[in-house]
This record gives structure tokens, C-alpha cells and sequence, in this order.
């Protein structure tokens, strides 16, 4: 039996270096030398550890900007996206109105309709109202986001209706109630949205893309993917530019699993 | 304060018209905002494929004109069109049952109930699902290089001679398969992992005590037993498969010979390259014919196998 369970434990630990491989020399590879990449062998580790790469691409490539604009246009995106989805969730579950029902039924159906369809008309539409090539531009998307509505929801749907109730016969206002009981009791999903929408919008490349033409705009991913086309022999430069753009989501991520695993399900379950 | 104290039947209706007043003044912003810039701009999709939208148009919209059905005539007669499609359904028809079944088999080794320190390989395997695609696209674009590529030097302890990943046509696509398995298992692999911890101990025992062999007890006891779960996977796997386009932006930039060439990265250079905005709708819509289409047929396909 304990044969069984290390052989298990071995398997899992191999499958699981393979998986992270990719990315130890990812890291590796970024404080090599220049040119010490481009050689046969590849060679594993760095023979003398240097930032030279970072200095260049923090000096010379001006990184430094992308990475305002990507944390700048990220904590936008996040806070809008609270702003908008989590009373809108909140309705949803606990305010009866009139039409309620229909709407939700019509959010479930759009779920399945990838945003790619419209974003030529998007495109369109935001050039009309002047918003192309700016970071409100970048930021439109995540304000419509479906996904987050019923992720609050859901969640809301397991606050007991006697509690509000309680808080309306004190005289409580109705955004009142939002404010002092459940958000308090939202803050775990609502440490899940956010999280998610900020490693989402981090990671999002077309529509930024597609809307911001100017280099000053770029975040990350599209700064990356310009210079990407351009200099590609420069591995190490390369690596490192890949570590500035991931590594403070991964960091987010493995600070945070768990909050982001469970909105994981959540969302899937209602697919 | 009222004068007349209220009865209870009319407290009721005012609760009932805050409640209403409020429910609508809290999802209203959402609701404004998704039928702005999300069911707006679908719908338009749908009207611009009949127009020929292109850069005069953007320049003074006089120039636009209704074409009817000329933009998919015309679409079904590129070769390019038909190039991306091929690449798409190859991706789709190989890609959905690679990365599910690499899923699942994560899956179960993590579930695995002789595995020590659990949460840490859960962790492992789902990391790069996190991470940022165009980093990681980058990273994987010098991984499979011909000449310094760690994978091309793996390959050469067991006597494969280097392949040029990213530079065959042939070997092209499964080298963009290789990297989205790579990339997006993890996510499934959650999905699985919940659905497998459903399943109870007992049943898979009771299947091993009466000498049945792993191969059968994956196939009589999981694989039943998670078969709405292997659904949604699917289903998610094949609409993600569809919608590929850093992977190729990055990677390949659509080559060589336009071998990687997929619906979305024919739909960004025929709407933002080129200006043919009436057209690129038309791909779009296309696309999300396809997806529906697949998604309908997985559907009636679990239905008749009983599978929900």
C-alpha cells in the first residue's frame, strides 16, 4: 500500500513539473545573459545570473509604462465591474420587480454568445462616441459582464429573506440593506469577482488590441505581443518581458486559490 | 409618520413598489450597460454583414451601402475563408477530445486517493491556466524553436530528429494543440475534479473487489457517473476551440502558409487589417452559426446516450 502511494505521489510530482516547466525557464531563461539563450544544449540555468534584461526593459523598452496601463486599465476594469454586477446581483435574487424573470431568462441565453460577434459593431460604436483608442475604451467590456451578475446571485440567493425583511420593518431603505447587511455578507464572492475580473482583463488581449492604437495606451499583453513580432531573436529580453506580464497575476492567483477556484465552480455549474 | 396607522395590506404594497422601485434602480446600470455593448453590438453584427462597410465607409458613412447576401457569397468563394475554417474544425475535431481527455486523466490522478499533498499538484496543474496567454505564447514559441527549444531537445534522447514546430505546415497546428492543452487543462480539470469527488468510494471498491480492471471501472463507473460534467466540458472545450486567435497572433502570425490561419484571426485581419468591416461580420455571425451548431449536436448526442 504505501508502494501504491508514493508511485501515485511520484507520477502526480512528475506530471506536475512537466506542467510548470514552461515557466521555471521562463524565469531561468530571463536572468541569462544575451545570447546565452540562442545555443545547443539549451542550456537550463543561467551561468551567472544577471539583470541585465530587466534594466533594459525597464531603461530602454520604458516597460515600466505598460505596466501602469495594465494595472491601471485591471483596477478599473475590477472596480466598474463591482460597481455594476454586484446590486445588479443583488436584485436579481432578492427584489422581486416586475419583469425580473424574463430578463434573467434573456442573460442565461446571451451567456452562450461569445463577445467576439459584436465587436466589429462595438468597435463601430465606440469610434461614434469618441471612445476608441482610450482606456475607456479598453474598459467598456467590463461593465457588461453577465458572468458576474450571476455569481452574486447565486451567492445572494442564500441570504435568508427574514433578515431583510427585519431590516425593512426597522425602516431600513432598501439601499441601505445592500449597504450595511449584505455586503458584509457578500465579501467572500465579492474577493472572488474581483479577483477574477482582474486577472481577466490582465490577461485580455483582443479587444485591447482592437482599441487602443496608440503604443502609449498599450498594456502588457499587447506591448508584449508588438515587440513579440518584431525583435525575435532576443530570448532573454523576450523571457523577461513574459515574466513582467504574468508573474503578478500568478502571484495574485497562488495568494488567492482559493477564492478563485471556488468562483471557478460556481460559474460552471450554471455553465 | 402617517396620521392613520397603516394595515398590514398596504405596508405590503408599498414594501412591494420600493422593492420594485429599488430592484430596477440597482440592475438598471448593468442592464444598460449589456445592451450597449454587448446585445447592441450582436445584433448590429448581424446588419453589418449586409452592408459593404470598409475604410471609405468609416471615413464618411454616404459611402455605405446595403449589399444583401454579397459579403458570404463572397466569403464562400475565398479560399482563405475556407483555409481558416479547415484549421478551425481540424482544431476543434482534435483539440476537444486532447484536452479533455488530458483533463480527465489530471483529474483522476489528483483525486487519486493514495496521493499525498493534494493541494499542491491541484495548484501545479492549474497554474498556467492563470497566466497571462500572450506571455506564455511567447515562452512557448522559443520552447518549440528547432535549434534551441528544450522540447526538440527532449525529443533528441529518444532519436527524433529536430522538428521545426512552428515552421511546417504540418506540424503547425498540433504544435498550437500542444500549447492551448498545455494552457487551458487545468480549468477542466477543476471541473472534473468536483464532479469526480461525487462519485462514491463504494461504487469503485465494490467494482475492484468483483476483479474489475481500471480501463473497465473508468468506463462503467466514473465515466457514467460524471457524464453531465464530460457534457459541459465539451461543450466549453469546443466554443473555446473555436474562438483561438492570440495562440496564432503570437505564435505563427497565421502561418506558415497560412496553416494556422483560424475563423477569429481571419475575422481581426479581414475587419481591422484590411477594413472590410461588412465582411468581418459576416465571419463573425458564421462563427457563431458553427458554435451553435456544434454545441446543438453535443447536446442531442448526450440526450440519445442518456448522458443528462
Amino acid at each position: 500500500m504505501s508502494l501504491r502511494r508514493w508511485s501515485v505521489t511520484l507520477l502526480a510530482a512528475l506530471v506536475a513539473l512537466v506542467t510548470i516547466a514552461p515557466l521555471i525557464w521562463m524565469v531561468s531563461v530571463s536572468f541569462m545573459a544575451r545570447g546565452e539563450a540562442a545555443q545547443f544544449p539549451p542550456p537550463l540555468w543561467p551561468a551567472s545570473p544577471t539583470l541585465e534584461n530587466y534594466h533594459l526593459l525597464f531603461g530602454t523598452f520604458g516597460v515600466g509604462h505598460f505596466l501602469f496601463n495594465s494595472i491601471l486599465v485591471s483596477t478599473l476594469a475590477t472596480g466598474l465591474a463591482l460597481l455594476f454586477t454586484i446590486p445588479a446581483g443583488y436584485a436579481f435574487a432578492k427584489l422581486r420587480f416586475k419583469g425580473r424573470d424574463a430578463i434573467f431568462r434573456m442573460l442565461v441565453a446571451a451567456l452562450v454568445v461569445p463577445g467576439q460577434i459584436g465587436m466589429l459593431p462595438l468597435f463601430l460604436e465606440l469610434k461614434a462616441m469618441g471612445l476608441v483608442n482610450s482606456y475607456a475604451g479598453a474598459l467598456v467590456p467590463w461593465l457588461a459582464g453577465i458572468f458576474g451578475i450571476f455569481l452574486v446571485r447565486q451567492y445572494c440567493l442564500s441570504i435568508p429573506d427574514e433578515m431583510l425583511e427585519a431590516a425593512r420593518i426597522d425602516g431600513a431603505s432598501e439601499g441601505q440593506i445592500l449597504r450595511c447587511i449584505v455586503l458584509p455578507i457578500l465579501t467572500p464572492i465579492i474577493v472572488t469577482l474581483a479577483l477574477y475580473v482582474f486577472l481577466s482583463s490582465w490577461n485580455d488581449f483582443m479587444w485591447p488590441l482592437i482599441v487602443l492604437a496608440d503604443q502609449g495606451l498599450y498594456t502588457l499583453p499587447v506591448a508584449l505581443a508588438a515587440s513579440s513580432r518584431q525583435n525575435v531573436q532576443d530570448y532573454e529580453i523576450m523571457m523577461a518581458g513574459a515574466v513582467v506580464t504574468t508573474l503578478p497575476v500568478l502571484i495574485l492567483f497562488l495568494a488567492l486559490q482559493r477564492y478563485y477556484l471556488d468562483g471557478l465552480l460556481a460559474g460552471s455549474v450554471k455553465g | 409618520m402617517n396620521a392613520q396607522p397603516r394595515t398590514g395590506k398596504s405596508a405590503s404594497a408599498v414594501g412591494r413598489a420600493n422593492k420594485t422601485r429599488a430592484g430596477w434602480a440597482m440592475s438598471s446600470p448593468a442592464l444598460a450597460a449589456i445592451l450597449l455593448f454587448f446585445v447592441l453590438p450582436a445584433i448590429a453584427s448581424l446588419f453589418l454583414s449586409f452592408t459593404d462597410f470598409d475604410i471609405y465607409a468609416l471615413a464618411d458613412i454616404e459611402n455605405l451601402r446595403l449589399v444583401g447576401l454579397a459579403n458570404y457569397q463572397r466569403l464562400l468563394e475565398n479560399p482563405l475563408f475556407w483555409k481558416a475554417m479547415t484549421n478551425t474544425l481540424l482544431l476543434v475535431a482534435f483539440g476537444t477530445p486532447f484536452i479533455v481527455t488530458l483533463s480527465l486523466f489530471a483529474a483522476m490522478l489528483v483525486n487519486s486517493r493514495w496521493l499525498k499533498w493534494r493541494p499542491v499538484w491541484r495548484v501545479a496543474l492549474f497554474a498556467p491556466y492563470v497566466t497571462t496567454l500572450v506571455a506564455t505564447a511567447v515562452v512557448w514559441r522559443y520552447l518549440l524553436h528547432t535549434r534551441y527549444g528544450l522540447l526538440n531537445y527532449l525529443l533528441s534522447f529518444f532519436g527524433v530528429p529536430p522538428i521545426d514546430w512552428l515552421g511546417s505546415p504540418t506540424a503547425s497546428l498540433p504544435a498550437i494543440l500542444l500549447f492551448v492543452g498545455w494552457k487551458t487543462f487545468g480549468y477542466n480539470m477543476i471541473i472534473f475534479l468536483a464532479a469526480l469527488q461525487t462519485v462514491p468510494r463504494e461504487l469503485d471498491e465494490a467494482a475492484r473487489i468483483d476483479g474489475a480492471n481500471w480501463l473497465t471501472r473508468l468506463r462503467h463507473v466514473t465515466l457514467p457517473a460524471i457524464g453531465p460534467t464530460l457534457l459541459l466540458v465539451s461543450v466549453l472545450t469546443v466554443a473555446a476551440m473555436f474562438q483561438l486567435f492570440a495562440e496564432p497572433y503570437v505564435m505563427t502570425q497565421g502561418g506558415p502558409a497560412q496553416s494556422t490561419v483560424t475563423i477569429l484571426y481571419f475575422m481581426y485581419e479581414e475587419g481591422f487589417k484590411w477594413w472590410n468591416l461588412g465582411s468581418g461580420a459576416a465571419v463573425a455571425f458564421l462563427l457563431f452559426l458553427c458554435i451553435m451548431a456544434v454545441t446543438l449536436v453535443q447536446l442531442r448526442f448526450a440526450k440519445r446516450s442518456g448522458a443528462i
